[in-house]
């Protein structure tokens, strides 16, 4: 197990590296730089600028210097927010944007799973229509309609609950709802499938045929094999759900890392989008590693690849 | 109905069933709350301040529209960082909150001399930095060096130029020497000599010695700012080739002689360029503010850019209010500051600006007591919220104007009739009543009438007649059946394309034209516009003083915001007559025949004059609507609607 982790840890920097360099290159191409402003500047003071900030040498050096900060964990200054390292602001938005997507997990999670195993069990029944017509709904509703939606009737209607900020724990509930009802729907769909696979297999007629308890069939022996797609889902859904919604931030006014990623690529801060880019990808590597072994503690099958 | 109750009290069972029987589901269930308690511990538990606390806890709530780029006076360069500076920061003179008209700030009085270039002014001498020290003319003095120092590289420091000598002190670009990058070769003595680089200028003359080896280069234009050349021609029977590099230098702050000294702590003598009769307001702009040196000396600020001087705790100021805190695209909160002379005015205990980029949310912000007052109102809603709610959403006019680029260089708009053609077909009264409906103006003119006093003539008409008559006499000129296609680019917002396809169809109409859009990310757009890439393409000019010069300028020959191709030696000639002129009649008389320049050279095509459109609750009390958006905070009360204001 150790050689199979070590092994993947390596098999990482090549590929940070890859997506280092491209995502360098593919900024710099992008047309436009950090300080192009409706205002424009003299040609004089923007070399100075471009100077201040190392942005005047040539393309390749930048690169490498930008490589040996890297190498150093230094992701530099941000162009945007100007006084803030980008290390800095990420280590601000990420906790929130973590939050926010922990709490959608567990909602997805809550409301997804026993809907995909009920509607697997009374399959073709009016339970599993009703869950799965919801589901699917829930997968086509966009989380910019969802999202105003649910504030719509939480907040203006009822007054329940808080419209926007990110400052108490009512703030939190409907940001986390309008992700986790999303992320629910795909999962309910999901482990649906996933059930039905497994509950058709020999094992599942065995233990049916040696008279475990319906309720045993499932729990015991069913869901480990029908969770296994939606493991495999979870691993990058949680990586995207905690490095934050640009959507979700907006229209709740979260400060989490979506909303600064994308104003990030908006205002060509190089730096930020370089940091955050990276920061993404660490995650989604990390997280693939989690998903891998706990597949192999749900599979048998696959632990020995 | 009956099926979904079952089918809701059915799964309810199921899911308690799962949870407790299952022990994997149960450990799941156990860490998730454990988690999710410590979570909201982090979270923190502050509720948000609402409209209904602040009169009590007087405390503003600021719609910011975007997080500002940097709190340093010298250095920003948005509308959102003005909004928060000038809550930080007190310039020489302050404003009235419905006229902007100059009043004592940190001057208490001043003096004008006759031929309007010397400005003395008197500080205060209970003038204070929010840390105790006394504000002094000195400080004055060091901001505009550090501003105007080419090393720092401020994106607003020809702000400054109208100071006598400080462009030449920023802009720096005096020969020191020169490099012979050829020692042997020969040149003959008196040749002429140009510069090369972004630009072309012609130099000097040679000096060589009797083998024709270059002895010394005769500059005969000293004076001018050669910073953006880089290398030199020879204009010789031998040829053009660059063998000589100059070694450029900047002026010392003594050398350049910028008119800014300190005659003592409190006396201050400001020497103009030009009279200039805007300069008082002028100085409200934060390009003029001072920053308190001992700050930036220890954050090592003078000449760079991006230290964290600008943090809370770090921030040392004059104005009525201090930094307290500071979460970036969350909130940025300015307490009152005890220090401030006039503090005794402010009413407001603190101003929390809330950055919300959406104008969605910033309005459902706003109606939910979150906000006071917002940036802007999104286009689509401007309808309904004017009959439902018209006590909350204002109308106030702005300094702008929205407008469209010609290419010059670009066929057809190389001919001034399909110019003037394109101008005649758009009818400006139907874009504002029909498209835009946000109480915008028609714009006839350049500049926004009314500007400083200046109201240009309505020379922008709408005549479609006219329109197709000097279409077609291009058409039977050029012997074409009809006009090539034209692609009309902006930068993506439903509103540009609302305008861009209104117009599509107007032009349609009266000119047979065949316009195709063509939308662009904002700053692919900004690069486009740079190359001139473009035949037709929207703009937009908002006035960073009140004065017919910050429009007018920007159509000089070769203005980096000109952009058209378009040049005209007397309009060039009539703006720096109007920079010297100290009458105000015969200034306004030289920039209406710049507007007539502009109607029948028709570079540009007006459309409207801004408006800003806002939300502002009732209890906000002296806030006034102002051309350029400012409302000096001090006056700001916070009182229970229907009181007077």
């Amino acid at each position: 197990m150790i050689k199979f982790i070590l092994a993947r840890i390596l098999q990482a920097i090549p590929t940070l590296f890859v997506i280092a360099t491209l995502t360098f290159f593919m900024t710099r191409l992008a047309p436009g730089g950090p300080f192009d402003a409706e205002k424009n500047i003299p040609e004089e003071i923007k070399e100075k600028l471009e100077a201040h900030f190392g942005l005047e040498k040539p393309l390749h050096e930048q690169y490498f210097l930008y490589l040996g900060n890297l190498l150093q964990g230094d992701l530099g200054p941000s162009f945007k927010y100007m006084g803030w390292e980008v290390s800095e602001l990420i280590a601000k938005a990420f906790p929130v944007s973590a939050q926010l997507g922990l709490f959608s997990l567990i909602i997805a999670l809550v409301l997804g799973l026993p809907a995909g195993v009920i509607a697997a069990l009374r399959k073709n029944s009016a339970y599993d229509y009703c869950l799965m017509t919801t589901a699917m709904l829930g997968i086509c509703l966009p989380t910019f309609v969802l999202g105003p939606l649910l504030i719509l009737f939480f907040s203006s209607w009822l007054g329940w609950l808080p419209p926007l900020g990110w400052y108490s724990f009512a703030d939190m509930i409907l940001p986390s709802l309008t992700l986790g009802l999303f992320y629910g729907a795909y999962i309910a769909r999901l482990t649906r499938a996933g059930m039905l696979e497994t509950l058709n297999q020999d094992y599942i007629r065995t233990a049916r045929a040696k008279g475990a308890s319906p309720i045993r069939v499932v729990l015991r022996h069913a869901i480990k094999g029908g969770l296994l797609p939606v493991v495999t889902f979870l691993g990058p859904a949680f990586a995207g759900l905690i490095s934050g919604s640009f959507i979700i931030e907006s229209i709740f006014f979260i400060p989490g890392l979506g909303r600064f990623f994308v104003t990030a690529a908006f205002n060509r801060d190089y730096t930020m989008v370089l940091g955050t880019v990276l920061f993404y990808a660490c995650l989604i590597i990390i997280l693939n590693l989690v998903v891998d072994m706990i597949q192999a503690s749900l599979d048998p099958k696959s632990r020995d690849r | 109905m009956l099926l979904l109750a079952k089918c809701i009290s059915l799964s309810t069972f199921h899911v308690i069933e799962l949870y407790f029987s299952y022990d994997y589901f149960k450990w799941v269930f156990r860490q998730s709350t454990w988690l999710a308690l410590i979570l909201i511990s982090i979270g923190g538990c502050s509720a948000p301040s609402n409209v209904e606390n602040a009169i009590e806890e007087k405390i503003l709530h600021f719609g910011l529209g975007s997080e500002p780029q940097y709190l340093d006076p010298h250095l920003a360069s948005s509308v959102s960082a003005h909004n928060v500076i000038t809550a930080l920061i007190e310039g020489l003179v302050s404003e009235d909150p419905k006229t902007l008209k100059p009043l004592p700030g940190v001057a208490e009085k001043w003096d004008i001399s006759k031929d309007g270039r010397v400005y003395t002014f008197y500080l205060r001498k209970n003038a204070k930095w929010s840390n105790g020290d006394p504000v002094t003319a000195n400080d004055f003095v060091y901001s505009y060096r550090r501003i105007l120092n080419p090393y720092l590289a401020s994106q607003y420091a020809s702000m400054l130029h109208g100071l006598k000598n400080a462009r030449k002190y920023h802009e720096g670009g005096r020969i020191l020497s020169f490099e012979i990058l050829d020692p042997g070769n020969s040149y003959s003595s008196g040749s002429k000599v140009s510069l090369t680089g972004s630009g072309t200028g012609f130099l000097g003359q040679l000096e060589t010695d009797a083998s024709g080896s270059i002895t010394n280069i005769q500059i005969l234009e000293a004076g001018k700012n050669y910073s953006s050349y880089q290398s030199i021609e020879i204009f010789d029977e031998n040829g053009t080739e660059a063998k000589i590099r100059p070694i450029m230098g900047n002026l010392s702050w003594d050398e350049a002689e910028v008119g800014a000294t300190a005659i003592d702590n409190h006396t201050l003598q400001l020497t103009l360029e030009n009279p200039m009769p805007y300069f008082l307001e002028l100085l409200n702009h934060y390009s003029w503010f001072p920053a308190h040196p001992p700050t930036i000396e220890k954050f090592d600020a003078f000449e760079k850019q991006g230290t964290p001087w600008t943090r809370p705790g770090n921030y040392v100021g004059n104005g009525p209010f201090i930094l307290s805190e500071h979460k970036v695209n969350s909130v940025i909160e300015v307490k009152k500051n005890p220090n401030y002379w006039d503090a005794e005015t402010v009413s407001l205990e603190a101003i929390r600006f809330y950055p919300i980029e959406s104008a969605d949310t910033e309005e459902r912000a706003f109606r939910s007591g979150f906000l006071h007052l917002t940036q802007t109102v999104s286009s689509d809603r401007i309808d309904f919220l004017k009959q439902k709610h018209p006590e909350l959403i204002h109308f106030e006019p702005y300094l702008g104007t929205y407008f469209y680029r010609f290419n010059l260089e670009e066929p057809p708009f190389d001919d001034v009739r399909v110019r003037l053609a394109f101008n005649l077909a758009t009818d400006r009264q139907a874009i504002v009543e029909k498209v835009t409906k946000g109480g915008q103006v028609p714009a006839r003119c350049f500049t926004p009438p009314g500007t400083g006093g200046f109201s240009p003539e309505s020379r922008f008409r709408f005549d479609p007649q006219k329109a197709k008559t000097l279409i077609q006499d291009y058409l039977d000129d050029k012997g074409l059946k009809s006009l090539p296609k034209i692609e009309l680019k902006y930068n993506t917002s439903e509103g540009h394309k609302k305008v861009a396809e209104a117009l599509q169809g107007m032009w349609k109409t009266h000119l047979g034209a065949d316009i195709q859009l063509l939308n662009m990310e904002w700053k692919v757009f900004l690069s486009t516009i740079e190359k001139r890439d473009f035949a037709l393409a929207r703009a937009g000019w908002i006035g960073d003083y009140v004065d017919a010069n910050t429009f007018l300028h920007m159509w000089r020959t070769g203005d980096g915001h000109n952009n058209t191709g378009w040049s005209n030696k007397r309009y060039d000639d009539l703006l720096e007559m109007a920079a010297k002129e100290s009458n105000p009649a015969r200034r306004f008389s030289y920039f209406e025949e710049c507007e007539k320049l502009l109607s029948e050279h028709a570079p540009i095509l007006p459309i409207y004059f801004y408006v800003h459109v806002t939300l502002r609750s009732p209890t906000v009390k002296g806030w006034h609507p102002t051309l350029l958006d400012h409302h000096p905070y001090k006056y700001v009360r916070l009182e229970t609607p229907g009181s007077n204001n």
